[in-house]
């Protein structure tokens, strides 16, 4: 039932918060090492959903949810949740450093697994740093508190924090719609080089942005998942005509 | 009227209400220092009483009242840490915790002589610790506790959530996350709300007459099972109860003088760490 070929597969996920529906029976399996984009107008369910992936859903005591999640082998909630969030990362929507020094970001996923040789922090903070594409605006000042950064770099910090613990996916939740256009091509930019590596789920309200850096699209609305293709198909053919209004512009 | 008026009257009543607030307290101190300065010198905070009270110092009552204040700490902030840890870290948003909430903040509004009662009766008598300074202690941690409950849950609160969502997606449990990323930025708003808490135990009477605080006990208290003298309870002896209370009227101002500078000089320390927190705080 469950396609071997996906990272991530769900199966008839509902999700309520209390008495209100925000996920309705959504089906969809997303492809290792490409970049899947959802798209949907706001209250869609589609932060919702990239939220159900890693767990996060749990925090909130009145959510309830329904149906299969699995994660390469197993269904998410068979694995220990600190597990999970290590291999499925995620980026928020407000970049969210912690008020310490740039290192102590990178590091901090790693220090709660227990590693302490301060060699290995280093190895990994500049290789994650790089892979942000960060280090050369950071390396003379990864003392200095992450709070200095600007928004665009803050972000990038964030995507640092979130490979230092090596995960296989990267959840980003709006990653740019607190982002000036120059901070948004680069973090663009480095979802593509990501990509390489990581399977990259990436919320977006900006169609643009989805027809730019995704390979496949999902379309969200009012709870459910409308349709799921190829990003070229969604928005040169789109079978359903709710999702070619809504990538006309019709409404959203 | 016209509008202009109106707001020319309106400025000047704030003011004015502004400006009284603050003649008040500056009123109520110039009346203290006025009739207390003269009295003040090393010996008198240095020095035993003697002669009834009517002359020495009141060193008995400085330390009890520190060795009270810090006791109480001792174990009213840790309690109350935890408890606004549990209330809003990990308890789960529903009547439970409101119900809690409620309470503290009903404890909050309890007149200071119904906890001595409370105090009289549950550690005095029941626990059996008698008249000391462990029952005044306890009676005033007791006190305390909603004070500093309210006061971390407010540090708590001014913490962004999504630094708790950062850690939790880096898998910390929640635990780790209140460890490492919530306290430390918690702290200094406990510890300003502590010693403001402790600001207003220091002053306290009614609570430690009925438990541990001795009208004449010329003694530093070597262990907590001793009754012990305060300054707040020595100034209403000096004041009402002294069979001279005539002239031991400079002493009971005196007395005024060392309780409220003590208390102030908390005050103004806590207000010290906050700012300078504030200044220093990026987020």
């Amino acid at each position: 039932m469950v396609n071997p070929e996906a990272v991530l597969s769900s199966r008839n996920v509902s999700l309520w918060y209390g008495e209100t529906r925000a996920l309705n029976q959504v089906s969809m399996d997303i492809p290792e090492r490409q970049v899947t984009a959802i798209i949907g107008p706001s209250g869609c369910g589609k932060s919702t959903y990239l939220k159900t992936i890693n767990r996060m859903t749990e925090l909130n005591s009145s959510v309830k949810i329904d149906g299969l999640i699995q994660f390469r082998t197993k269904p998410v909630q068979h694995y220990d949740v600190v597990e999970l969030r290590r291999r499925v990362g995620m980026v928020f929507q407000k970049p969210n450093p912690f008020p310490k020094s740039i290192y102590d970001n990178v590091v901090f996923g790693l220090r709660l697994l227990g590693r302490r040789r301060k060699s290995e922090l280093d190895r990994i903070a500049e290789m994650s740093l790089r892979r942000a594409a960060l280090w050369d605006e950071v390396k003379d000042r990864l003392r200095d508190s992450a709070m200095g950064l600007s928004g665009g770099q803050q972000q990038r910090l964030c995507i640092a924090r979130a490979l230092a613990v090596g995960p296989e996916v990267l959840l980003m939740d709006e990653p740019c719609s607190a982002l000036d256009p120059v901070a948004t091509a680069k973090i663009e930019d480095l979802i593509f080089e990501l990509k390489q590596e990581y399977t990259i789920v990436v919320v977006t309200h900006n169609m643009q942005q989805a027809a730019r850096i995704s390979d496949r699209t999902a379309f969200f609305l009012t709870a459910s998942l409308i349709e799921y293709d190829q990003t070229k198909r969604i928005f040169e053919n789109p079978r359903d005509k709710r999702t070619e209004d809504y990538i006309t512009g019709r409404f959203g | 009227m016209k509008k202009q008026t109106k707001q020319q009257v309106f400025l000047l009543g704030v003011t004015f209400a502004a400006f009284f607030s603050i003649a008040v307290l500056f009123f109520a101190l110039y009346f203290v220092a006025r009739d207390g300065l003269g009295v003040i010198s090393w010996e008198f905070i240095s020095a035993m009483p003697r002669q009834r009270m009517t002359a020495g110092g009141i060193w008995p009552a400085v330390a009890g009242t520190v060795y009270v204040s810090a006791l109480t700490m001792g174990f009213a902030v840790p309690l109350a840490v935890f408890t606004a840890i549990y209330l809003n870290e990990y308890a789960s948003k529903g009547w439970v915790v409101r119900m809690i909430r409620l309470a503290i903040r009903n404890l909050a509004g309890v007149p200071s002589i119904v906890y001595g009662l409370f105090g009289l009766g549950l550690f005095v008598s029941t626990l059996r610790l008698g008249h000391s300074l462990l029952a005044a202690a306890l009676t005033l941690a007791v006190m305390a506790l909603p004070l500093i409950v309210s006061a971390s849950e407010e540090a708590l609160k001014s913490i962004p959530d999504s630094f708790r969502e950062g850690s939790f997606a880096l898998g910390a449990t929640r635990w780790q996350t209140v460890r490492y990323q919530v306290l430390p930025l918690a702290i200094p708003g406990m510890i300003t709300g502590s010693v403001l808490a402790l600001a207003r135990i220091a002053g306290e009477t009614a609570p430690i007459i009925l438990t541990g605080a001795a009208y004449f006990y010329p003694l530093i208290p070597q262990s907590v099972s001793e009754q012990f003298m305060a300054l707040p309870y020595h100034l209403y002896i000096l004041a009402t109860q002294h069979e001279q209370v005539q002239l031991v009227r400079p002493l009971a101002y005196g007395t005024a003088l060392v309780l409220l500078m003590l208390v102030l000089s908390m005050s103004l320390g806590a207000i010290l760490v906050r700012s300078h927190v504030r200044r220093k705080r990026d987020w």
